[in-house]
């Protein structure tokens, strides 16, 4: 990059350009990756200046006014339009998903560093699944019929239940996740809930048509589930 | 609204990314999440820039509004969420404060004092702002004066380019050298003394 495009990119950082010179830096960060890479460093820059600048907190109403407003303008924001998907679909692909996978696991799972190396690496591999999920914006959100959150099915067949505060499950027990495709729930993992939001990747594909079911069971889970669900997904 | 006892937990199970991710599933807990998180310092900023509550408030509910709309969009390569996110109310307060055309009227203020901090956050927060509100002050007082003017008054100013050398009377390149200069050394002294956060922060409750 030559002087111009170094001083482009710090006055965006900045929110200084003209008009004009604002579309110009657009437009080189369309084509140069290094561009990006300056913006993404310069970023964390200005993020920082931001920081020095917290000091009393915003009146309590706020929060309500931009979640009320937000709710007002309802689902809008989960229907990408065609043009939109088809351009983000290539984008967000391999290296969205491993940037998604790595900030989530780090954030995630940073604070618990007294878990032993195997819960560890359990749960380093259950956050990547679940980010790959939840940042593909080709993926479904499909209703519960039963219970409180959603269930996000990637195109094929790779999912995640969201749970909404689901209480932590009874002493001796555990959640035990099951696909239903046609007669037989298939075995699909197990979690502990009480995590507030429970964010638990289903083992295995969903196939269309198929449910996923919860069940609460006996710790180890079962083979076959012995109580009615708790949490049941529309068929995908 | 539902009253949420698990906000606390939750905060500390999901990063910010994947809160943005929730978001564009429409889940607006998740939002109300990154606000908790981000909010104080949006408003800090935007703060800054309007000088004025109201106006304030308007660019950080613009900026959340903007999060919500197009959170499908965010790629976690190109920046953390928290930046992101201050990033769009940043461009929410300087798009109001050039059509309110507010700080014309008042003079050029360079070092204005801080807020005081947040009687109601928490020890931790209050430690880690203040931590960062010193490292951040200390790099900008080791910029020279001509570069760290030309930042702060873009920054915390608003003030565009074109603006700045019309009312510096300098010319438009020597701003536009100014300001990458004084950015790119501003990093430098930064990364010089960033140390790793241990902590997640709640910055508004």
């Amino acid at each position: 990059m030559d002087a111009e495009a170094h001083e482009l990119i710090a006055g965006y950082a900045l929110d200084a350009l003209s008009p004009d010179d604002r579309a110009r830096a657009k437009e080189l960060l369309e084509r140069s990756e290094e561009a990006r890479e300056e913006l993404r460093a310069f970023s964390e820059t200005t993020a920082a200046m931001a920081t020095a600048t917290a000091g009393a907190a915003p009146r309590p109403e706020l929060r309500a006014r931009i979640l009320d407003a937000a709710r007002t303008e309802g689902q809008t924001v989960v229907s990408l339009d065609a043009k939109r998907r088809s351009r983000l679909v290539p984008a967000l692909g391999a290296a969205a998903a491993l940037a998604a996978c790595a900030a989530l696991a780090l954030g995630v799972w940073g604070l618990s560093v007294s878990s032993d190396l195997d819960d560890s690496r359990a749960a380093l591999e259950h956050s990547r699944t679940a980010a790959a999920v939840l940042s593909d914006p080709a993926a479904r959100t499909v209703a519960l019929q039963e219970g409180d959150g959603r269930l996000v099915v990637r195109e094929g067949g790779e999912a995640v239940l969201v749970l909404d505060a689901i209480e932590p499950a009874p002493a001796g027990k555990t959640y035990e996740l099951w696909v239903l495709d046609g007669e037989t729930p298939k075995r699909a993992g197990l979690f502990p809930g009480g995590e507030g939001r429970d964010v638990v990747p289903v083992e295995g594909t969903v196939a269309p048509g198929a449910q996923v079911l919860v069940t609460v069971e006996r710790e180890g889970g079962v083979d076959a589930p012995t109580t009615a669900p708790v949490v049941a997904s529309q068929p995908v | 609204m539902r009253q949420d006892p698990w906000a606390l937990r939750r905060q500390r199970h999901l990063s910010d990314e994947a809160l943005v991710a929730l978001v564009a599933r429409g889940d607006e807990t998740a939002l109300g999440e990154l606000y908790d998180r981000v909010g104080r310092i949006a408003y800090g900023i935007a703060y800054r820039i309007l000088r004025d509550e109201r106006l304030a408030e308007d660019a950080v509910q613009d900026g959340f509004l903007a999060v919500w709309r197009s959170a499908a969009t965010f790629r976690a390569e190109r920046a953390k969420a928290s930046t992101w996110v201050v990033t769009l109310v940043h461009r929410r307060a300087v798009d109001i404060v050039r059509r309110e055309e507010r700080r014309r009227a008042e003079p050029l203020e360079l070092t204005a004092g801080y807020d005081a901090p947040d009687p109601a956050g928490s020890a931790e927060d209050e430690a880690w702002l203040g931590f960062e509100r010193e490292r951040v002050l200390r790099a900008l007082a080791m910029l020279p004066d001509a570069q760290r003017e030309a930042i702060e008054l873009a920054y915390y100013g608003g003030y565009s380019q074109s603006e700045l050398a019309e009312t510096l009377g300098v010319p438009l390149g020597t701003i536009k050298s100014r300001m990458f200069a004084g950015l790119a050394r501003l990093r430098e002294l930064l990364d010089e003394t960033e140390t790793e956060r241990t902590w997640t922060p709640r910055l508004t409750s």
